[in-house]
């Protein structure tokens, strides 16, 4: 196993706010990582980073062979990494099939998307049977439910067909229902691909987390099992310390 | 994936679980049966009933109409509010009128040199001697201004109102450019005085009637291949980037990419448009291209339905005609009943004429 990604020094200022403060992060081809931290930690941040979004102030990102940083968003994306928003953000003038379908053609050449689109292809088929919106396929995305939003986000996410996926709190809204469902859905993706999940919620991570890593005021606190992390004492003090008895009851 | 396991998530809980929409023949057929209805009207009606000076109105309106469908294209579908096409049709205006001229001149100059003391035809103006070449020149021209533009614009993430802006601000830097080269466009007057196209008379009812069946059918084709595009890959795209241009990113397309290409589709579709203008019209100048009629055209569309690109073809020639009425009747009055009706359908009728007559359609059903 190499490492897919390999974050080194990063660092992130804005407007004088160090919101992220030398990271480093690697994570093993065919990894599920979870990322923790309280509000504010940096994690959507390190996401932007990765993905493009957000140019660091130092460090490096690298990915297989390539450096990251400084790439265009679209670039990334055609080099194999995808992601997800904290609010979900598909199309709602599109059906989930054309949603889907955009996103699983973007290899195509421009020109060859000239053509209308017939049917519904391989990749579609199977986002759409893994996020079980099958039955929704030709209706239009604003009339899903928030939940279903999401699922068809992580199914855009898998038509792409990325060598690394990053979710940024995929359950963050969801009914205790749609959170297990969701965990199911995350735990089948992760048995192909590389993952990396940003959460809050200490009870999915209890349920379907094996690697943890904690950020705390743009640094990484410590990395581990879930055992070690809840276990650790630091992690108890920051992550939860303005509310102790919600951190017994939590991660005790 | 092998281990699909359909258990997961299939269960879904929501209230919109209803079987797809699936259109019936009846309103499958309805859109190419009005295609048809509006085809027999324009190409066999109109040219039998109206008295020739009002079938070169029409024509005119149906002119206007290409540069419309291209606006809709650009602002409806990709949310690109084109406030400059009159620079794309000026420039295949230019094109053909050059043309025009030369032919005329047979070998000479054209009449407004002789009047402005130029002895020796200018560089620029030689090749549109060639009708290959200056026909040619009416929509690469404008392709390439667009590309070249579009390219500059949109990699510096420039939008909404600011990349409208720009578009305005270029057809006024186009109009003071032509004013000031007099001897090389004709300046304020622009380029007139055309007698034949292709060797017919341009004076001729028939060749009149001739060029109007064409424009036709130009719009006709146009129309076609906007709506396949619309409805291709291509099409949900450009609604995707019209919708989160930043989401698309995301999605591995370059959106600067997919709006200049766009832009440049409007631009080429302005550019054939100015170019059937010249012999229908008989003149291009400044004042034709400039920020007030590309503002119009703008307008049009907004007034027809700039989503349904039918919407565009409707508000081209209802506001043309309105436009001709009015003036007729009360002169100056037109820009400000032009402006309130512009008002009153983006507030009360975003959708336009088209979404209000569908609308009762639907209701009537
Ligand atoms: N574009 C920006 N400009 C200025 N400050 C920013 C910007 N984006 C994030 N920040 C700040 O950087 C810090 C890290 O934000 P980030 O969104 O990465 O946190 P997070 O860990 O994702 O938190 P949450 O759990 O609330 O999503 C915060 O203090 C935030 O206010
Ligand atoms: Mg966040």
């Amino acid at each position: 196993m190499s490492a897919l990604l390999s974050v080194r020094g990063l660092s992130v200022v804005f407007d004088g706010f160090t919101a992220i403060d030398g990271v480093d992060l690697t994570v093993e081809q065919g990894e599920l990582r979870f990322l923790i931290g309280p509000n504010g930690a940096g994690k959507t941040t390190l996401i932007d980073v990765i993905t493009g979004l957000t140019r660091p102030a130092a460090g490096t990102v690298r990915f297989g062979e390539q450096d990251l940083v400084g790439r265009r968003e679209h670039e990334i994306v055609r080099l194999g990494v995808g992601r997800t928003f904290q609010t979900s953000v598909v199309f709602g003038e599109l059906t989930v099939a054309e949603n889907l379908d955009l996103a699983a053609s973007f290899r195509r050449p421009l020109w060859s998307l000239a053509r209308r689109r017939r049917g519904i292809s391989e990749a579609v088929a199977e986002a759409l049977a893994t996020t079980g919106l099958a039955e929704l396929a030709e209706r239009p995305a604003r009339v899903l439910s928030h939940g279903q939003r999401q699922w068809l986000e992580i199914g855009m996410l898998l038509a792409q067909r990325p060598r690394l996926l990053l979710l940024d709190e995929p359950v963050a809204g969801m009914s205790l229902e749609e959170r297990s469902r969701t965990g199911e859905l995350l735990t089948e993706i992760a048995r192909d691909h590389t993952v990396i999940v940003v959460e809050h919620d200490m009870d999915f991570l209890r349920r379907y987390a094996s690697q943890v890593t904690v950020l705390h005021e743009g640094r990484v606190l410590t990395e581990g099992s879930v055992a070690e992390i809840r276990a650790d004492p630091r992690v108890q003090e920051v992550y939860l310390g303005r509310a102790r008895r919600e951190a017994k009851d939590v991660v005790g | 994936m092998s281990g699909t396991d359909m258990s997961v998530v299939t269960e879904v809980p929501d209230p919109v679980r209803m079987p797809p929409e699936r259109p019936s023949w009846r309103t499958r057929l309805r859109g190419p049966a009005v295609f048809a209805a509006v085809a027999v009207l324009a190409l066999v009606v109109a040219p039998l009933l109206l008295e020739p000076f009002r079938l070169g109105l029409l024509a005119k309106y149906l002119v206007y109409a290409i540069v419309a469908l291209g606006i809709a294209l650009a602002w409806g579908q990709g949310g690109m509010l084109v406030l400059g096409q009159g620079v794309f049709f000026g420039l295949g205006g230019y094109a053909m009128g050059m043309y025009l001229k030369l032919t005329e001149a047979q070998g000479g100059l054209p009449d407004f040199m002789v009047w402005s003391g130029v002895e020796t035809l200018p560089a620029l103006w030689t090749p549109f001697a060639n009708p290959f070449f200056a026909l040619a020149m009416v929509v690469v021209g404008p392709v390439a201004l667009a590309l070249v533009l579009g390219t500059l614009v949109f990699r510096q993430r420039v939008r909404g109102a600011y990349f409208a802006i720009l578009t305005q601000a270029l057809a006024a830097a186009f109009v003071i450019l032509l004013i000031g080269q007099q001897g090389l466009t004709g300046g304020t007057n622009g380029l007139t005085n055309f007698f034949e196209l292709f060797g017919q008379d341009l004076a001729l009812d028939s060749t009149q009637r001739g060029l109007y069946l064409a424009v036709v059918v130009v719009l006709g084709l146009l129309y076609l291949g906007t709506r396949q595009l619309v409805n291709s890959r291509f099409g949900r795209l450009l609604v995707a980037v019209r919708d989160g241009e930043d989401r698309v990113r995301f999605l591995g397309y370059d959106p600067a990419t997919v709006k200049t290409v766009t832009f440049a589709i409007s631009a080429g579709m302005a550019g054939l448009a100015g170019a059937f203008f010249v012999p229908v019209v008989g003149i291009i100048s400044p004042a034709l291209l400039g920020v007030v009629p590309s503002l119009e055209l703008v307008v049009a569309v907004a007034v027809g339905g700039r989503y349904a690109l039918a919407g565009a073809v409707l508000g081209a020639v209802v506001m043309g005609y309105a436009k001709t009425i009015f003036s007729e009747q009360f002169a100056g009055g037109w820009l400000y009943l032009q402006g309130a009706l512009f008002i009153l359908v983006m507030t009360l009728a975003p959708k336009g004429l088209l979404g209000l007559l569908r609308r009762r359609k639907e209701v009537a059903r």
